[in-house]
């Protein structure tokens, strides 16, 4: 079957939804394709809060939160990107409130804020309140009110979608085809520009606060088409995961007062970020959380964990600004946090890196920033970059109304001077050839059992820290996974609601995403932001204040190419909290 | 502890009927029945099929009936219920394939109401002021997650199809008393019609379904009211 609209969005998260709106807002004919439905997106996860320096608790000004931005992401931040995004996250955030958003309030009627990490006033002195909330449901709140949104206006959505190919030729993005899981039919999609909102990959990781769909699915489609990757090194280890499965503990925790203790009950992070201590930004408090485990201060049979202390904050903080996280860890842990310490540890939580685009969510293809004319992307799948080696709290949710909204805008402003180009059927048979390939295989290799290794040995070789060393091992690792993905086997060979073929499919966008992950982190020989690296422990500003572009050759290669960060108004200097 | 797995399994593109199928898991206690479902069909049955997302009870995607009741499957534990499990897929909505629904009858009464902020006065510069108080006012309806737990439990809705069911009206309910909105007049013509609240037994299935603890009836009746009231 065949589709065309002006504007396609892949994604149903926040970025895509916001995408959408704006799109449809300029006028074009917009459609979404989405592997969910849009309200089961993992932006709906996002608990926290959304930061942008309105002020109303506190004196605060956008250029505060741009610094904070680039100082937090280890100056590998566009400082232009900084710029945008600290003045227009203020007008977004009104936005969201005047589409219905229901933030919590301040006794004056205001939308109430909250103190988050990194976030500071007067240049790093102290925290601030820039966090704009709703309990600790904000990203549910976010995806909810942009979905109302676009059923208002009218967009049309083809829900369980799952896209399985880009079609970029002659240097232009033209199209894409997607598996309707309903039917096992393949659609081509016809298309004047495509927005990509498709989300993370944090499934790379045995630990993950991500959704099992999180799976890189459009990073690794692009990468195989040859476009690059960028900074994909960077990969953020949220520091309260709750133990041992890894779902979130907002970071808001620790904004209303809550504070991290080792084994010994100390207040570790007095050790570490002596100023602003468990508000410390996260590549920082996930290391030094690693570092009280690995010397025997963990807590716990196996000491490997520490815990989040809560019980000196009033009841009614608790039950009121952070609900969902109180229900987390009584029901998965059988803690209360009201009573007693919740066990928590790093969980894989955000991808820095992705696919690289301008300041208008253009893709770009090279150094140069050349555009590829009609491709765009947004959200945890792009990388503007906004979050450099190191992404604030808050800044996700803000990065993808901001930017969403730009290239959604930008998208159907090209959408309306450019024409369809022209698509055949012949375009769905890579796609086809793939799906056939896996349901008739004859192989051993289960996608289940694949999957666990990649996970475990990626934890094991390529999380919070590094060395050459183990990533050298790593890029074997993968190699000899990657081989024995081609002789993957499924059961089901239905055409109905094939899960398992959809789960395999997956499994090669993972691998493809953790080979242009490890590759990047091996190449870069410096420590910065949340690439940690034990046997080169200096950021090198020297050699490595550049953004990484990993491309694809083949055959289990990666090459490299580097483009400048854009500087300006901040000049990198050491990172201390 | 070893548990025992009975799901309703189904694929209307070859069964005739429903049949039972039973598997044998080894299980924590602490896990859940998510992962014994992934168990299955990652290690033992790859066609059994079923939806999930987020795994910790905020997406809404992995509602069934478990042990009779609807639930979310990555927010039940083992321990809570037992080591003999039934899995079923939610009632009065078509099943595609094992405890995969047609959600679409679901979303077009979610659409029905028209859930989102009506207000055609221009905005201010800043936010449009809301004190705690009128927040507080509509905070339950807002935690929903469109999981269709309590629509799929309300006997009205199996034998009625066309009452647009719990969810929708928790939807409305967000609005309707959001000191925001202007659009109440608009959403009576969906609620007060045939299909609409005035359906509602009071049976209270949707309260105790509901994984997101929103006392479903109560909303029901306070949009029952205001219709009333809006009325004489």
């Amino acid at each position: 079957m065949a589709h065309r609209h002006e504007v396609i969005v892949v994604g149903g998260g926040g970025a895509g939804l916001a995408a959408a709106l704006y799109a449809a807002r300029e006028g074009a004919d917009v459609a979404v394709v989405s592997k969910l439905y849009p309200t089961r997106s993992h932006t709906g996860a996002a608990q926290g809060g959304i930061g942008a320096a309105l002020g109303n608790v506190e004196e605060d000004h956008w250029e505060w939160h741009m610094f904070d931005t680039i100082k937090g992401g280890d100056y590998l931040t566009d400082q232009d990107a900084a710029e945008v995004f600290a003045k227009e996250v203020i007008e977004a955030v009104i936005e969201l409130e005047h589409m219905g958003l229901p933030f919590d309030r301040l006794p004056n009627g205001k939308i109430a804020q909250r103190r988050f990490g990194g976030h500071t006033k007067d240049w790093g002195k102290a925290p601030v309140h820039r966090a704009a909330h709703a309990a600790d449901r904000t990203g549910h709140m976010i995806l909810q009110t942009l979905y109302q949104q676009c059923v208002k206006a009218g967009i049309t959505f083809y829900n369980e979608f799952h896209v399985t190919d880009v079609i970029v030729e002659d240097g232009a993005a033209k199209g894409l085809v997607a598996y309707e899981l309903a039917s096992g039919e393949l659609h081509l999609f016809q298309a004047k520009a495509l927005i990509i909102a498709s989300g993370g990959f944090g499934r790379i990781y045995k630990v993950t606060s991500n959704a099992y769909t999180l799976t890189g699915d459009l990073q690794a489609i692009l990468y195989r088409r040859g476009l690059p990757l960028e900074d994909m090194e960077f990969y953020q280890f949220h520091p309260t995961g709750l133990y041992p499965l890894g779902i979130l503990l907002t970071e808001g925790a620790r904004g209303e007062g809550g504070i991290l203790r080792n084994a010994l009950g100390e207040r570790f992070m007095e050790r570490y970020a002596p100023t602003i201590k468990d508000l410390a930004p996260r590549d920082l408090v996930s290391r030094a959380m690693y570092l009280e485990v690995r010397e025997g201060r963990g807590v716990g049979p196996k000491k490997d964990h520490v815990l989040l202390d809560l019980t000196h904050l009033p009841p009614e903080v608790i039950e009121k600004k952070l609900p969902d996280i109180t229900e987390f860890s009584r029901i998965y842990l059988g803690v209360d946090p009201l009573k007693e310490p919740v066990p928590v540890m790093p969980t894989a939580h955000y991808a820095m890196g992705g696919i690289p685009t301008n300041l208008w969510g253009q893709v770009i293809r090279d150094e140069r920033n050349t555009v590829v004319p009609g491709l765009y992307a947004a959200g945890e799948a792009a990388c503007v970059s906004l979050h450099g080696a190191n992404r604030l709290g808050t800044n996700s949710l803000g990065d993808l109304v901001v930017f969403g909204r730009r290239a959604g805008i930008h998208a159907a402003r090209f959408a309306k001077d450019a024409d369809y180009q022209e698509l055949s059927r012949e375009h769905l048979g890579p796609s086809r050839e793939r799906i056939e390939r896996i349901k008739s295989s004859a192989g051993k290799e289960r996608v289940a059992a694949l999957r666990a290794e990649l996970q475990q040995s990626m934890m094991d070789h390529a999380s919070v820290f590094r060395t050459g060393e183990l990533l050298k091992k790593q890029v074997e690792i993968l190699k000899e996974l990657m081989d024995r993905y081609k002789g993957i086997a499924i059961q089901d060979k239905g055409e109905v609601y094939n899960t398992e073929l959809v789960e395999a499919l997956e499994l090669g966008y993972l691998l493809e995403v953790s080979e242009a992950l490890v590759h990047s982190a091996l190449n870069r020989t410096e420590t910065r932001g949340a690439h940690a690296r034990e046997d080169y422990p200096e950021r090198d500003d020297e050699n490595w204040l550049k953004h990484t572009l990993a491309y694809k050759v083949g055959d289990g290669k990666v090459c490299f190419r580097y483009k400048p960060v854009v500087l300006g108004r901040f000049e990198p200097k050491a990172r201390t909290y | 502890m070893q548990v025992t797995l009975k799901v309703l399994r189904f694929d209307p593109s070859k069964d005739g009927k429903p049949e039972w199928r039973t598997y044998q898991v080894e299980a924590e206690p602490w896990d859940r029945v998510l992962d014994l479902l992934h168990k299955v069909q990652w290690y033992q049955d790859g066609t059994l099929a079923f939806r999930r997302s987020c795994g910790h009870g905020i997406c809404g995607s992995d509602a069934m009936l478990i042990n009779g009741r609807n639930r979310l499957a990555c927010k039940t534990l083992v321990k809570d219920v037992g080591s003999v499990i039934t899995v079923e897929p939610i009632r009065g909505l078509p099943v595609e394939k094992d405890l995969i629904v047609d959600m679409e009858p679901f979303f077009a009464a979610y659409r029905a109401v028209k859930p989102y902020l009506i207000n055609d006065e221009p905005p201010p510069q800043r936010e449009r002021l809301q004190s705690p108080e009128e927040r507080e006012r509509f905070d339950t309806g807002t935690k929903c997650i469109l999981c269709a737990a309590c629509t799929t439990s309300c006997p009205v809705f199996w034998t009625n199809g066309t009452y647009i069911g719990p969810a929708a009206i928790v939807q409305a309910h967000r609005f309707l008393f959001d000191s925001r909105d202007r659009g109440k007049r608009e959403r009576f013509q969906a609620l007060g019609s045939g299909s609409g609240v005035w359906r509602c037994r009071t049976a209270y299935n949707c309260t105790e379904a509901c994984p997101r603890e929103i006392s479903v009836t109560q909303l029901i009746e306070e949009v029952k009211r205001a219709i009333l009231f809006d009325r004489f």
